[in-house]
């Protein structure tokens, strides 16, 4: 049962990373607007993000939820010991969101345009100390301003950024646009390997215990999963197969996660809290379970009629 | 937290009222066909957007700061609080699916469909609310556990998700947010009619938050009655923190208003009126009221907030009972509204809100000194983190900076279109 719990958090965070970080990554691209088509990339991004960035934000509520019900210790622990990167990533959050729905408002007026740079700034920030979160965490010792947390928090605002430029080809037929995020898609792939060795390069300069822990069978595997998946990206985004780049870029964002998970395992916080220790009683556990199977067969449509209405008309009508 | 949780409620309980509102009228465009409901419910609707996605990030922050500031109750609570929060994260999530169809379907789904979609808002808004409202029941009365040697043992998830006082709260809590909700929505159009905007769907708007808050309101006192005789009997500390009970007494006066006096204990200077308290309580004017003198001073809840805050909460509540009954007396002459009850409309609305945040101030001063009561004090439970301060005051900085944006952004969607 600790398993399926372990299992479930670990989807929850694989899905948020995917869809919220598409929606974060969207931000990004915003900042990043440049050339003759930049007021037609930011509105591309608004309403790709617009109807769904509230659901898929939920994935995070779900995640801390499940962490604090079925790993109450760890959660404590996790979080007295990062409680400065994650009340900055909160601030990032709370800020994207008020933000992008404020700029958004018929209201808005003269307001909007500063709103739109908050939520940029913000959408850049929230990956990045997330991300930093997630080293200090698998770093050891919660040092989330050590070389090694910030190098992951630099990896996972590029990762976001990848699988934006990957999904927003599925929300245009304009074939300029098309191109334009078809270069950074690749572009941003090829910065992902390259921010991602940064962090492994710390860890073996520094000699963490976490560098021996790369090198685990489970670690090696998701490592070569994830570069796999990368140049499967490449290549469908370059053959114009959207749909398979969409899958290539999430099975590259769950290679990453579950192998932060599995490297570390069967430690949730390396070093001290293992899975076993941090985990709630056994009846919670089960009545977590069951609650989760009946909230899945209840959200489960719900999401899959969000994403039919909205995500798959453009290239329909085309 | 406290802070972040007294602005959460705010947008809380809009969450769970406006989709009623929004659809109502939306319901009435689709009846009648009268334009006015139709453009009512895109303007409610663009004001739901902002509303919605504030609760959401401000529920983020809840969420979150239960470990940042209380790692040390969640070490122990979660496994027993766990389960009403997980199924209100699937509440929530089917909340926020079909705000985003509703608020951006408007040009893909047939009028029918997309009033169909506002359907499943209306129903998992208050449901989402019930399960927080539980985790606070528990709060209140902790159950669903045994203590072995110090430690929590024999954990049973679903007896501590349904503590004593969860139906009362629950209920309680939701009428609360019609209330806060009808009111609200009507003193701002009243608001509006009385500055001269004759825009029907300014009418159409009042009629439908004064018929939500004028069916809510009654209920809701009738409710108060019925948890304030819960709480003199299961929770009488807090009860007697509310009433100012301080010896235990048969024939209690009921105690209305007061200044706090030095210490905090007592209030002075106020109405009293005897035996009345006793009387509410029991029906018998002679019956006995336990008064929290026998508590040691460190366990009692502040005394002089809690008795003010349940003040302002009863006397709102009544005021705009008036109100409603008002608003009634004007429909079955079939009178239109003359001037004097638009203005208590319009009033009526901070008072709601004053009448929502009393009402919260009561349950959370009256629980103190304790997080979960006879279990843990709240001090035990907050993070040893440093910097609290300054966390404290940025979000505070933020929570400012988005109400006046909300309240800002809310005026110009209500004048513009």
């Amino acid at each position: 049962m600790i398993a399926a719990a372990a299992v479930i958090i670990l989807v929850a965070l694989v899905l948020y990373a995917v869809f919220g970080g598409a929606d974060f990554g969207g931000g990004v691209w915003d900042l990043l607007a440049t050339g003759p088509r930049r007021a037609a990339q930011r509105d591309l991004v608004s309403a790709a993000i617009g109807p769904v960035w509230e659901a898929n934000h939920v994935w995070l509520i779900f995640a801390i939820v499940a962490m604090f019900t079925c790993f109450p210790l760890a959660f404590a622990d996790i979080g007295v010991g990062l409680y400065a990167p994650l009340t900055l990533a909160l601030i990032g959050i709370v800020l994207r969101g008020a933000a992008f729905a404020f700029s958004h408002s018929p209201g808005g007026g003269w307001t909007a345009g500063a709103w739109t740079i908050v939520f940029r700034i913000a959408s850049l920030l929230t990956p990045f100390f997330f991300g930093d979160a997630v080293g200090a965490l698998a770093g050891g010792r919660y040092a989330w301003t050590s070389p090694f947390a910030l190098a992951v928090g630099a990896f996972a605002v590029a990762v976001t950024a990848q699988i934006a430029a990957v999904f927003l080809l599925l929300e245009t037929n304009d074939s300029a646009l098309l191109a334009d995020f078809r270069r950074r898609a690749v572009r941003t792939t090829v910065v992902v390997w390259f921010l991602g060795l940064v962090p492994a390069a710390v860890a073996a300069a520094r000699a963490l215990p976490l560098f021996t822990a790369l090198l685990h069978p489970a670690a090696l595997a998701a490592i070569a999963l994830a570069l796999t998946a990368g140049v499967v990206t490449i290549a469908a985004v370059w053959r114009g197969a959207d749909r398979t780049a969409r899958v290539a870029v999430a099975l590259e964002a769950t290679a990453i996660l579950a192998g932060w998970f599995g490297a570390q395992a069967p430690d949730l916080v390396p070093g001290r809290l293992s899975l076993i220790a941090a985990a709630a009683p056994a009846a919670t556990l089960s009545a977590f379970l069951i609650a989760t199977v009946i909230g899945a067969a209840i959200v489960g449509p719900s999401l899959a009629l969000l994403f039919r209405v909205f995500k798959s008309s453009p290239r329909k009508a085309a | 937290m406290g802070t972040s949780l007294a602005f959460h409620i705010v947008f809380a309980a809009l969450g769970v009222g406006l989709p009623l509102l929004v659809v109502l009228a939306e319901g009435t465009w689709l009846r009648t066909g009268d334009r006015a409901y139709h453009d009512l419910a895109r303007t409610w609707a663009k004001g739901m957007a902002i509303l919605f996605a504030v609760g959401a990030v401000s529920g983020t922050i809840l969420s979150f700061e239960l470990g940042l500031l209380w790692p040390g109750f969640m070490r122990y609570a979660g496994p027993l609080i766990g389960l009403p929060f997980s199924l209100e994260g699937f509440a929530f999530f089917v909340e926020a699916i079909f705000i985003g169809l509703y608020l951006y379907g408007w040009e893909r789904l047939t009028p029918r469909a997309h009033w169909l979609a506002g359907i499943p808002i209306v129903i998992s808004g208050p449901v989402s609310s019930a399960f927080v409202t539980l985790v606070n029941a528990w709060m209140q009365m902790p159950t669903g556990f045994r203590i072995v040697d110090g430690r929590i043992a024999d954990v049973q998830p679903l007896v501590a998700m349904f503590a004593q006082p969860w139906l009362v709260e629950v209920v309680h809590g939701t009428l609360g947010a019609y209330v806060f909700t009808g009111f609200t929505a009507a003193g701002v159009c009243a608001f509006a009619l009385l500055r001269g905007d004759r825009r029907p769907q300014v009418a159409a708007g009042l009629r439908i938050g004064i018929a939500v808050a004028a069916v809510a309101i009654p209920l809701q006192i009738v409710m108060g009655d019925v948890i304030a005789r819960f709480d003199s009997e299961h929770e009488p500390v807090k009860f007697a923190a509310a009433e100012v009970v301080r010896h235990t007494v048969r024939g209690a006066p009921l105690t209305i208003g007061g200044i706090p006096t030095a210490g905090g204990g007592d209030v002075r200077d106020a109405i009293e009126i005897p035996r009345l308290l006793s009387l509410l309580v029991a029906f018998d004017p002679n019956a006995e009221v336990r008064g929290f003198e026998g508590i040691t001073p460190v366990d009692r809840p502040p005394v002089a907030l809690t008795h003010l805050s349940f003040d302002a909460m009863v006397g709102s509540g009544f005021t705009l009972l008036f109100i409603a009954l008002g608003w009634g007396v004007t429909v079955a002459r079939r009178r239109s509204p003359g001037r004097a009850l638009l203005i208590a409309t319009a009033c009526a609305a901070p008072l709601a809100t004053v009448a929502l945040e009393a009402g919260w101030f009561v349950t959370e001063f009256g629980r103190q000194p304790w997080i979960a009561v006879g279990l843990q004090r709240t001090t035990d439970a907050v993070t040893p983190a440093p910097n609290l301060m300054l966390a404290f005051a940025s979000f505070s900085g933020i929570y400012v900076i988005l109400a006046a944006m909300c309240g800002w952004l809310l005026r110009r969607i209500g004048g513009t279109t």
